[in-house]
């Protein structure tokens, strides 16, 4: 077994007892970034100071200290999280050459834990994606592939993290889910995806995408690992008004192996025509499974489910669409010259964005115009309070809902680019759970026919994580997925 | 008396309302921790959130808040318990965000009323809202020939904007409107009111109808108005040429325009149809604002004596002229000063000295009240010296004089320079006598009937005395010499 192996928890277990040192742990993991270039999951690593940081871990340990259960880990850190001192892109050309001269407090977080950086991951540019085919830094490899020569999408937005996961360059990524870009990426690549409630994490140093959904959570191997790594990213931040001041549990404790009594639900809604045969199949295996560990199956409805994407696909633009008005190319990154100020916002701004980008910004100008507020952003709060409400009332039933993450497996690169709509399909499953700020979690379920990995999610009420790893970490035994990237 | 613009054919009336952006009090910004003083080099005072760095988040500044909810207290406005920031987007170089972060639909205060008197007539003006807003940076156009350069120390700052119903009718109402509203702040210290540094600035609304109709035709806006005299004058004109365009048949179109003072003229800086459209919607990064009743109320309990409430009393209980009230509550500064002089002493006295005498040696240097050598304990020295008949009125200006430039006290002047009352009417006595006799024709003259000349010769002994001769005994004792004589 390698080290690149290895889970947090292991690693972690590992360090303690001293079997090998962070330094060994992190240049293996260095090596791995290196050789695992075609995978293209990094815009940046961070060899050097990985190291450094490594050594720090092994001098702190050597002196009998630790900051925690991370301390010495390597992990990727998503390119939308602002790092002192070291390119952030958002894989976007806009912020050409941007040093942040600041600390995201997330990945701030991670590193005051004693987690060790080995690069920036890549990403959907400004989050806004579902295979990682935006980021100006090339689209991204899935490490799963099968032998027709076709290179699969890993998901996205957050695919360059979920690809360097799966493929063992890190034992973790800090990531972001706004409508599913750390669940869906998850399912593709077989690894586990976990959003915590809205306001666990500080968005405080997160490039913004959409205010009111971004989210940042990590990408792990296991359910434990995640329950692991969460513990390190959350805190109460005064700097970003939306932060919870919500007590914080400790994670991992809640992971007992025993859901005897658990009321699931199974959402009926959920149950939609684009969905796959097989992705059928795994679900019924997972509520199952669910039944055989003593859990009660409770059938539920979700009236408003099928509002949830259009909504999201109003909602998200309309905030990005004035998020990234501040990309004017007058204090930071690209500029591109013009003949006045309006030539150049166009100029700048015409060659800084990418296609999707684009257009997402133009859907949010429109839903917000004079004369469409009332019929499109208005309309699409009021929608968001039905799906919350939605949610509330059957959290007064149930402690946790099960549903498939995706509606079907990774696909290849290159397919579902013509037809937005068919892209943005993908997200139908994680989307809710984003717009009602509830913690959800998508875990490898099984193998597709085709042999690529399928997710399932879970759902809780707002604040209860616990309920989440305790459950999926019961679900993941049950499922034994056992599978690796090839 | 009302304020008409004559056309052609008829009379016409001018309708105002001002939106009136008021800078508010405040070490830091409304969503920073940068500070806000005045004259800072450029850049040197901006946060990483003023300069809206990626991933970057408001807070907002406590505060603000407080002071927003007294002014509209003082405004004896309605405050809303809930209420939320919205942003505002629109592109340029001075707005990092490319949003202005402002209230909209649910602002922090409602409706109020503002007081004025003009020439003795009481005008309520209504206030239909204040919300808080984000100050934009400074473009620089004039110190690089090719480069706009951008200043945000700015960028961030607390604005209050202060919307007013359209209740206004002439250029000096509005002119009083601004004083008004400027007096209170001041009083709640809310803002400062410093025009020269921006920290007050309005825009006008002005249209013209026929006088006696009551319609609401199309208006001009001007923009960033930042004088008293200037909105009176920008008014003036606007009305003006707004009824020059109705005479020569032709309609207002509603735009934006700007005023040049040095030109006397409003110019359009731009139509309707070039109108952003601002896209407002809740700023997500921010939670609504819910107060407490408890919270407005911890406010309302600190709330100082305002300009009104304060002249009630100075008339009411301290005997004042409605007029000299009026002018010692128009800034706190003044009424402060009076305040402080009038403890123990006689209110009218103390009135008639800052009001006549103070203010005449503070205007001969150009000075304001707060600048003035003379603070209000020393001036009351002098009164007192008034008061228990040490020296004379008219010895007491020259005191002034005196203690203006040295920091001595006035009793010490008075000592020093012998200028003492002259209390023994032998002494007065004979100086009447030598002025009867001097100057024999004006006696007559008296005796004749012309009360006039008696004024004249009191004069001549106060003359003759130095000024240190009580005027009124002197006027007592010449009359009973002459009317025996």
């Amino acid at each position: 077994m390698t080290l690149t192996s290895l889970t947090i928890s292991k690693a972690r277990d590992n360090l303690q007892s001293g079997e090998f040192s962070s330094e060994e742990l992190t240049k293996e993991h260095i090596s791995a970034v290196e050789k695992g270039k075609n995978l293209n999951a990094f815009i940046t690593s961070t060899p050097e100071i990985a190291l450094d940081l490594a050594r720090e871990s092994d001098a702190r340990r050597a002196r009998g200290e630790t900051f925690g259960d991370m301390d010495g880990i390597p992990i990727g850190i998503k390119d939308l999280f602002c790092t002192e001192g070291v390119l952030t892109t958002a894989a976007s050309h806009i912020l050409d050459g941007f040093i942040p001269p600041y600390e995201s407090t997330v990945s701030g977080n991670l590193r005051s834990g004693g987690a060790v950086m080995i690069g920036k991951t890549n990403m959907d540019e400004f989050a806004m994606g579902s295979a990682n085919i935006t980021s100006h830094y090339g689209p991204v490899k899935n490490p799963w592939y099968l032998n027709d020569g076709k290179d699969r999408v890993p998901g996205g937005s957050s695919g360059g993290s979920a690809s360097a996961v799966a493929a063992n360059l890190c034992l973790g990524a800090a990531a972001s889910d706004t409508g599913g870009s750390i669940r869906q990426p998850a399912s593709f690549c077989g690894i586990v995806g976990m959003k915590p409630t809205y306001g666990r994490c500080s968005r405080w140093g997160m490039v913004a995408f959409s205010s009111s959904l971004d989210q940042a959570g990590p990408l792990t191997k296991t359910v434990r690992d995640a329950s692991i790594m969460l513990q390190s990213m959350v805190s109460h931040d005064p700097k970003d008004s939306t932060s919870s001041p919500e007590v914080i549990p400790n994670f991992e404790a809640a992971i007992t192996g025993d859901i005897r009594g658990l009321k699931v639900g199974i959402p009926e809604e959920y149950r939609i025509s684009e969905m796959s045969p097989e992705i059928d199949k795994l679900w019924s295996k997972g509520v199952e499974l669910l039944k055989s560990a003593g859990a009660e199956i409770v059938d539920v409805s979700l009236p408003h489910t099928k509002y949830a994407l259009p909504t999201y696909y109003i909602i998200a633009p309309a905030e990005a669409s004035s998020n990234l008005a501040r990309y004017d190319g007058v204090r930071y990154g690209l500029r591109v010259d013009g003949s006045d100020l309006n030539d150049m916002y166009e100029a700048t701004r015409g060659e800084g964005f990418g296609k999707e980008v684009k257009r997402r910004i133009m859907i949010g100008t429109y839903v917000l115009s004079a004369g469409y507020y009332d019929a499109y952003y208005l309309k699409a709060q009021k929608v968001r309070s039905l799906i919350i409400q939605d949610f509330n009332d059957i959290f007064d039933k149930v402690d946790v809902l099960l549903t498939p993450t995706t509606p079907f497996a990774a696909f290849p690169i290159g397919e579902k680019m013509d037809d937005p709509v068919q892209m943005y399909i993908n997200d139908i499953f994680t989307v809710p759970a984003s717009m009602a700020g509830l913690p959800s979690l998508s875990l490898p379920g099984g193998l597709s026919d085709e042999g690529l990995p399928l997710g399932l999610q879970l759902i809780t009420k707002a604040f209860d994580e616990e309920t989440l790893f305790k459950c999926g970490d019961v679900l993941e035994k049950q499922i034994n997925f056992g599978h690796k990237a090839p | 008396m009302s304020y008409l613009v004559s056309g052609e054919k008829e009379d016409w009336e001018v309708v105002i309302g001002l939106e009136v952006h008021a800078q508010v009090v405040s070490d830091s910004k409304l969503f920073s921790g940068a500070s806000t003083e005045f004259g800072a080099k450029p850049n040197t005072q901006v946060s990483l959130v003023d300069s809206a760095m990626p991933g970057m988040l408001p807070v907002i500044n406590k505060v603000c808040i407080e002071q927003a909810v007294r002014t509209g207290l003082g405004l004896n406005s309605k405050i809303n318990l809930h209420s939320v920031f919205e942003r505002k987007n629109y592109f340029y170089p001075d707005l990092p965000q490319g949003y202005q972060i402002s209230q909209y639909l649910h602002p922090i205060v409602g409706e109020g009323i503002v007081t004025l008197e003009m020439s003795g007539e009481i005008r309520e003006i209504g206030v239909e809202r204040l919300h808080l807003e984000q100050d934009a940076g400074k473009s620089i156009h004039d110190q690089d020939p090719r480069n706009t350069l951008i200043d945000l120390n700015r960028a961030g700052v607390a604005l209050m904007e202060i919307v007013s119903k359209p209740d206004l009718r002439s250029p000096q109402e509005a002119g009083a409107y601004m004083r008004k509203l400027r007096a209170i702040m001041k009083y709640l210290g809310t803002c400062d009111g410093n025009m020269e540094e921006g920290s007050l600035r309005c825009d006008a609304n002005v249209s013209v109808r026929p006088q006696g109709s009551s319609e609401l035709r199309t208006r001009a806006e001007i923009k960033n108005i930042n004088s008293v005299r200037f909105v009176e004058d920008a008014i003036e004109h606007e009305a003006k040429r707004q009824v020059d365009i109705y005479d020569s048949g032709k309609t207002v179109t509603q735009e934006t325009r700007l005023y040049d003072s040095d030109k006397g003229e409003t110019r359009s800086m731009r139509s309707k149809e070039e109108a952003h459209d601002y896209r407002y919607f809740p700023d997500p990064d921010l939670l609504p604002i819910d107060l407490s009743t408890q919270f407005v109320d911890e406010i309302r309990k600190g709330l100082p004596e305002l300009p009104d409430a304060k002249k009630l009393r100075f008339v009411g209980e301290m005997g004042l002229s409605e007029g000299d009230a009026e002018i010692l509550v128009s800034e706190k500064e003044i009424a402060d000063y009076f305040e402080d002089l009038s403890v123990g002493r006689d209110p009218k006295l103390s009135a008639n000295w800052v009001i006549h005498e103070l203010f005449a040696r503070l205007k001969k240097d150009d000075l304001n009240i707060d600048d003035s050598p003379v603070k209000a304990d020393r001036l009351g020295s002098l009164l007192d010296l008034i008061e228990d008949k040490t020296i004379t009125n008219q010895i007491a200006t020259s005191v002034l004089e005196t203690m203006w430039t040295t920091t001595e006290d006035p009793g010490a002047i008075v000592e020093k320079k012998g200028l003492q009352q002259i209390t023994d009417t032998g002494e007065i006595d004979s100086a009447v006598e030598k002025v009867i006799l001097e100057n024999t024709d004006q006696v007559s003259q008296y005796k004749d009937g012309n009360e006039k000349v008696l004024g004249w010769l009191v004069g001549q002994v106060m003359k003759a005395t130095g000024g240190k001769a009580d005027a009124k005994s002197v006027n007592e004792i010449l009359r009973k010499k002459m009317d025996s004589g």
